[in-house]
């Protein structure tokens, strides 16, 4: 059997995804035993060129991470969908925004005026702040434009599959490597990678009666090792979330994130979870109400810290 | 041509809709800017709902229910409370003026407070103008078609 061509590519994106390709750790060998990986800048020296140059459909699978803010990264977009069979939105990043899609709640010129000007530490008289093109004695020298907005994979190209995760768990990683290798691809447009049920179903804590009648912080009470983060008023997002992480989190003493983004048929992640939260609040009246949710410090960005851009307003309006 | 807003009202079918409906038997006069969505109490409310109305072009959306105290299914309208209260912070955050929001208790004998209830929404979104929302593809079929895992391939639109 031919070996298989894979490439793995990072947009908007941390590291964090291939880091997690690397921790299968020795199986990273049969890997390599059933597929050439043709580009993967983070590991190997291919360049674009090289991409380029292929003929389309040359990639058997490409697992793209990161979500797509630049000019760069919408053309890697475009030109990799072309280049292969299988288009992967692999991690939080391309699958739903992830962390760069909270930027999304400012509009660059906010965000250049905060990191090129306000800084404490920054000091910068002329104001000056990077341009896509300079020109000068040699030349002109580009850089990739920076968009207003953070977009998710699927709303730049067409995505065939998703992985989620901050990154998939590599036992995760390991599992969808084998459905490659077998060739038994699911349905177009399934999540891979992680269970059709939420995390509440994996957790192994103890679960009782839900009455939040006060909400707190890890940073400043200390959760009960023993029962549902929800019961005792800490945010976790589990009811929202798609399992399949083993409740990593949870395990280690905080509440589900959300980075395994929605479960199935679910629109809005944060919406599920303002809903789910508010049902479980214990109070009637209005003020009582209002006196309990100012103790969470920041409900849109807890409810949905991962999937701005996938949500159903995408951004903060413009 | 003066703008007219697109206000999507969801109401409960014990009070705010018979409230609404005893508005037209009286033939009463107001805004015919509210569409009227009728659910069994408000407590069934989504916040997903609302956000997608925004996201798929209302101008303002209108939640109306049993006073409190008053809910068919006793405690329904107090998790609107609740619901509506975190949703309003959400809003707020997504720049979305709080205005274009409201819940309301209309009960089924208040046919006049449901036509000014409507007209007071409308005239205070029709002043904040259309809601800017850019959506891309928040409900294309490409998106939709992605949270069933069994899809057989793209929806048509």
């Amino acid at each position: 059997m031919a070996k298989l061509k894979l490439a793995s590519y990072w947009a908007a994106a941390c590291g964090g995804c291939d880091v997690a390709i690397l921790d299968v750790h020795e199986k990273i060998l049969d890997i390599a035993a059933a597929a050439d990986i043709i580009f993967w800048p983070i590991a190997l020296d291919f360049k674009y060129a090289d991409v380029e140059a292929m003929p389309d459909g040359n990639i058997d699978v490409t697992l793209f991470h990161g979500a797509v803010r630049n000019s760069e990264n919408e053309h890697l977009a475009k030109l990799l969908r072309a280049k292969s069979k299988v288009m992967v939105a692999f991690g939080s990043c391309a699958h739903m925004g992830g962390i760069p899609g909270l930027a999304n709640l400012f509009t660059r010129e906010e965000i250049f005026k905060r990191v090129y000007q306000e800084t404490p530490s920054t000091v910068n008289p002329e104001k000056i702040e990077p341009q896509p093109k300079l020109t000068v004695p040699e030349g002109d020298i580009t850089i990739p434009e920076m968009y207003d907005t953070v977009k998710t994979l699927n709303q730049v190209v067409d995505v065939d599959y998703y992985v989620p995760g901050c990154p998939p768990t590599p036992k995760q990683i390991w599992n969808v490597v084998q459905v490659i290798v077998s060739g038994q691809l699911p349905p177009k447009g399934a999540v891979v990678g992680a269970s059709e049920k939420t995390q509440c179903d994996e957790c192994t804590r103890k679960k009782q009666e839900k009455k939040i009648t006060r909400f707190k912080r890890i940073a400043t009470a200390q959760p009960d090792p023993e029962s549902c983060f929800l019961e005792q008023g800490f945010l976790c997002m589990g009811p929202v979330t798609r399992g399949g992480c083993e409740t990593r989190c949870q395990l280690s003493g905080v509440g589900c994130r959300g980075c395994y983004g929605p479960p199935p048929n679910v629109l809005d992640q944060g919406a599920k979870a303002l809903s789910a939260i508010a049902s479980i609040i214990e109070a009637k009246e209005e003020a009582e109400v209002q006196k309990i949710i100012d103790d969470i410090p920041d409900p849109l960005r807890s409810f949905n810290r991962f999937g701005i851009p996938m949500s159903l307003i995408t951004r903060k309006v413009i | 041509m003066t703008f007219e807003p697109k206000i999507l009202g969801i109401l409960c079918n014990w009070c705010s809709y018979t409230g609404a409906d005893l508005a037209g038997t009286s033939r009463i006069k107001y805004s015919p800017n509210v569409r009227v969505v009728r659910v069994m109490c408000s407590g069934r409310v989504d916040p997903t709902f609302i956000l997608k109305a925004f996201a798929d072009g209302a101008d303002g959306v209108l939640v109306a229910g049993c006073h409190p105290g008053d809910c068919h299914y006793i405690e329904g309208n107090y998790k609107t409370i609740r619901r509506v209260a975190l949703l309003k912070r959400m809003l707020s955050d997504y720049g979305i003026e709080p205005e274009r929001f409201r819940l309301e208790w209309v009960s089924a004998g208040e046919g006049d407070r449901w036509a000014q209830v409507v007209n007071k929404i409308t005239e205070d979104v029709r002043k904040l103008g259309p809601a800017k929302i850019k959506r891309f593809g928040a409900s294309s079929p490409r998106f939709l078609d992605r949270q069933d895992s069994k899809a057989q391939g793209p929806k048509t639109a």
